[in-house]
């Protein structure tokens, strides 16, 4: 009793002091008459696993309200991608959600072969559903494992980062770089897959599983764990439509939109998978939903590497592929295109163009925007994080500080995409 | 200038577009946007890549965002984005809101376009039917300086609040422009 009897007093608080503002959150001085305080979370705390500020208002424990400051690592890559060649923005992308850039990169290039009109073959398409879920199985690992950190559980993170490890490992044996991986070129992959990164990735198809389990058994059905998770921060569908939510946080709330079923791109038609969805919406449903999601993310790497079709790993598209280095030294078209291709002079046809594919947060639209000239005239990313992260404010509302953190966490809001 | 193989084409897409379930149910979309808000509120009503465009007023926006999310048939619930552009070239016309509905109900997505001038960036606001449309609101205002009508707390939002200007004007050039080794006398723009 004396717990509700505390909360309908902080709500009253609550509503008093958005009354106040004009039914708007702002911050306010420490206020002694209410006995109120002026927190700031951020911008630099360990906790917010980014740079990113919130002025909370706080009645003791309880949260009365949060003020977001965003833009800290604000680069400005929509003016930035006005001024270069379309492979040159591919490095932009890597950028933004930085635990899962290869889905970047490939929404990106997807983007522009649609402008351009590429077909890709299916052994590209397939080997890029291959690194498309094995990063969102790495952003899915950093956000639970962190979020179980968050609660107080570091063991889990340290078995489950061995694993991102090596899908990095994987990353490194087919592109070179391992956390902005400029992955892939506008028509295809840059090169096929070694039978090094088919082995170690074999190898690793083998053993995740069994880890994953234990993760999971020391999370799921934890006592601790569930007490910090269950019914903390949730938001209902209608709501979390309403603020944009899309990907894992909506799924939570229990709507099964997913940009890979709903607009297949890349093949991934040809894939049996299942949509995982939550029922209220709050920190254990976000959090169940990841976990199933690498289940789900398993599943279609398995099918895509036993059914890996042979054929060329890039489309047959001279004026847009780079040709192979050493073509370009002895042949004279290949050094014709080679130095077309790099001083952006591809042509490219007048047009617009919105694509969108499913991030490791949601969905991650590219709104490409051309005049025909060698840079876009206007490019919109549409970010998941930047879209849902408004509704934080309104989350956290009433909840104690370590709930805020908690939520704040399985949310995964990345820094890199939030400010763009 | 008459083209005969441009005819041809045309002729060509149009066939393929009865065959085309987007370009049906864009039909469809389209007679209902007609239906709901008249012939004359839209112009220019174009298809790239299969997804419906449609140019209209500023008066009308708000109207036909909320009447497309009070629609009981197509249900546009889902604002997915929305941007701003700055065309410097087209008097009168010089900056434009961009939005993107989506109908998650039949999987319809839709495009909708305002130009205005830029000596009058005043746009009506969509927080009150979006709660997302916010922070999107307020980064057209931070990137173009666009003015939304009712917006509850119209403040830049990536930005520093003291920046006097709205960067992503095509009148700012990312580069110094009084750089001549850039100069693309012989490449591009």
């Amino acid at each position: 009793m004396a717990v509700n009897d505390a909360l309908a007093g902080t709500h009253k608080i609550i509503q008093e002091a958005q009354e106040q503002q004009g039914g708007q959150l702002v911050p306010t001085l420490n206020d002694f008459s209410q006995e109120l305080t002026t927190l700031n979370l951020g911008p630099t705390h360990p906790a917010t696993h980014g740079i990113f500020q919130n002025i909370l208002q706080m009645d003791g424990e309880r949260i009365i309200s949060g003020v977001p400051t965003i833009g800290y690592i604000h680069r400005a890559f929509e003016k930035i991608a006005e001024r270069r060649p379309f492979y040159q923005i591919t490095p932009l992308t890597d950028r933004m959600n930085y635990c899962s850039s290869p889905i970047n990169n490939m929404g990106w290039h997807m983007t522009v072969e649609k402008l351009l009109g590429v077909q890709v073959p299916k052994r590209a398409q397939y080997m890029r559903v291959i690194m498309m879920e094995l990063a969102r199985i790495a952003d899915h690992l950093i956000c639970n494992s962190i979020l179980g950190v968050d609660t107080g559980a570091f063991t889990g993170f340290l078995y489950v980062f061995q694993e991102r490890e090596k899908i990095y490992e994987i990353y490194e044996e087919v592109c070179g770089s391992r956390l902005t991986t400029n992955m892939g070129r506008v028509g295809g992959m840059e090169r096929d897959f070694s039978p090094v990164a088919i082995e170690k990735l074999r190898k690793w198809l083998k053993e995740f599983p069994a880890v994953m389990k234990e993760f999971e058994s020391m999370f799921n059905r934890n006592r601790i764990f569930m007490d910090r998770v269950v019914n903390v921060g949730p938001i209902t569908a209608e709501k979390a439509l309403n603020y944009g939510f899309t990907g894992p946080n909506l799924r939570a709330a229990g709507v099964d939109y997913d940009v890979r079923v709903m607009n297949p791109y890349s093949s991934y038609e040809d894939f049996e998978f299942d949509i995982p969805v939550g029922t209220n919406g709050d920190t254990y449903d976000r959090f169940l939903v990841r976990n199933e999601e690498i289940w789900q993310s398993l599943r279609i790497i398995n099918q895509a590497l036993d059914r890996l079709p042979d054929g060329p790993f890039h489309a047959d598209a001279p004026h847009y592929y780079l040709p192979p280095k050493q073509a370009v030294y002895k042949n004279m078209e290949a050094l014709i295109y080679h130095f077309k291709i790099i001083m952006g002079e591809i042509e490219a046809p007048v047009g617009e163009v919105y694509h969108s594919v499913e991030g490791g947060n949601g969905e991650l639209g590219f709104y490409l925007i051309s005049d025909g000239g060698r840079t876009p005239y206007r490019l919109h990313f549409r970010r998941p994080c930047f879209i849902y992260y408004q509704a934080y404010s309104e989350m956290v509302v009433g909840t104690s500080l370590s709930d805020a953190i908690v939520i704040l966490s399985s949310m995964n809001v990345i820094a890199g995409e939030l400010d763009a | 200038m008459a083209d005969p193989t441009k005819e041809e084409s045309t002729a060509a897409q149009e066939t393929a577009a009865a065959q085309d379930p987007t370009a049906q149910q864009n039909a469809q979309v389209l007679a209902l946007l007609h239906r709901l808000f008249g012939e004359s509120t839209f112009t220019d009503v174009e298809e790239p890549y299969g997804l419906l465009t449609v140019t209209t007023k500023r008066e009308h926006i708000h109207n036909i965002i909320a009447g497309l999310q009070q629609d009981t048939e197509l249900k546009f619930h889902f604002l997915t984005t929305m941007c701003g552009i700055n065309y410097p070239e087209n008097l009168n016309q010089e900056l434009g809101m961009i939005y993107h509905l989506h109908s998650l109900v039949h999987n319809v997505r839709l495009r909708i376009k305002i130009f205005f001038p830029l000596a009058d960036p005043v746009v009506p606001t969509l927080t009150d039917l979006y709660a997302t449309a916010n922070w999107m609101e307020r980064e057209a205002y931070d990137f173009f300086g666009i003015i939304f009508m009712g917006h509850p707390n119209l403040r830049r939002i990536l930005n520093v609040e003291d920046m006097d200007y709205h960067p992503m004007r095509r009148q700012y050039p990312l580069e110094d422009g009084t750089r001549e080794d850039k100069t693309d006398l012989f490449f591009g723009r």
